[in-house]
């Protein structure tokens, strides 16, 4: 799946790195605790969040996702965004609930790491 | 930095101000491993060691250093602060264990995952704590 089809499905505004749309993501998962996303994800995908704070950008960073979908609506601020663009993460942003935007993503053929 | 011979040190200071600005040495030491050609996934592995220590300093410990060494095969990561220290450190190892505040909680950290996920990602993990004086804690990830 690209982030592109991540958009679609997701119904979701693109708030920063429009140019890496195009990018293959192979798992995601969804989590407002940033402790759990650094122990149980490994592989290079997509962080799902509720959470917003520059750490949400940093934990992405050094797990080397490729995209932030921040749920509920949720919208991070300049600075955030600025710190997600220098390191090429494209950010999202759905009005769709966590449970929602994760089982539109999983039926869509977006696995997690565990499935 | 200091660099020859294939060895490589960088030091890090953690502003213990600043939780927002938490993370931007392991940003900055991530890069430094990225430049001089480390594998990605011992990187991975050290950015994750480095950034709770970073978080868990800043928490905890109103800020410390950090000293990242490599050797061509073991990555090295020094961290030590002047905190409180840890009362009973083989509790804190232990997963879920915490003593952070509800205010760190909300920010998404706190959860008692932050040693145990540097213990998981080295292969080697020291830690010295003195009550009041402040912890010190040496991991290796091999390359």
């Amino acid at each position: 799946m690209t982030i592109r089809d991540i958009r679609e499905l997701l119904g979701a505004q693109v708030l920063c790195g429009e140019d890496n749309m195009d990018q293959v993501v192979l798992s995601a998962c969804g989590s407002d605790l940033m402790s759990d996303v650094l122990a149980y994800v490994k592989e290079q995908s997509v962080l799902l969040t509720g959470l917003v704070n520059p750490q949400v950008m940093r934990t992405a960073e050094m797990m080397d996702m490729r995209c932030i979908v921040f749920v509920r609506g949720k919208k991070p601020d300049g600075a955030m965004l600025d710190l997600a663009d220098s390191h090429g993460m494209v950010v999202m942003n759905t009005p769709l609930r966590m449970y929602t935007a994760c089982g539109r993503l999983y039926a869509g053929g977006l696995k997690g790491e565990d499935a | 930095m200091s660099q020859g011979s294939g060895f490589i040190t960088e030091r890090y200071i953690v502003n213990g101000d600043d939780f927002h600005a938490a993370g931007s040495a392991s940003s900055a030491m991530k890069k430094l491993l990225r430049s001089i050609g480390v594998p990605p996934e011992a990187i991975r592995r050290a950015a994750i060691c480095m950034y709770e220590g970073e978080i868990n300093m800043v928490i905890h410990a109103c800020g410390g250093e950090a000293e990242v060494s490599f050797d061509g095969e073991y990555i090295t990561i020094h961290l030590a602060d002047k905190g409180p220290g840890i009362e009973n450190p083989q509790l804190a190892l232990k997963e879920g264990y915490s003593t952070a505040t509800d205010e760190i909680r909300e920010l998404g950290f706190g959860a008692g995952m932050g040693l145990p996920n540097m213990k998981r990602n080295s292969d080697e993990l020291e830690m010295e704590s003195v009550l009041g004086e402040g912890t010190t804690i040496v991991m290796k990830i091999k390359v």
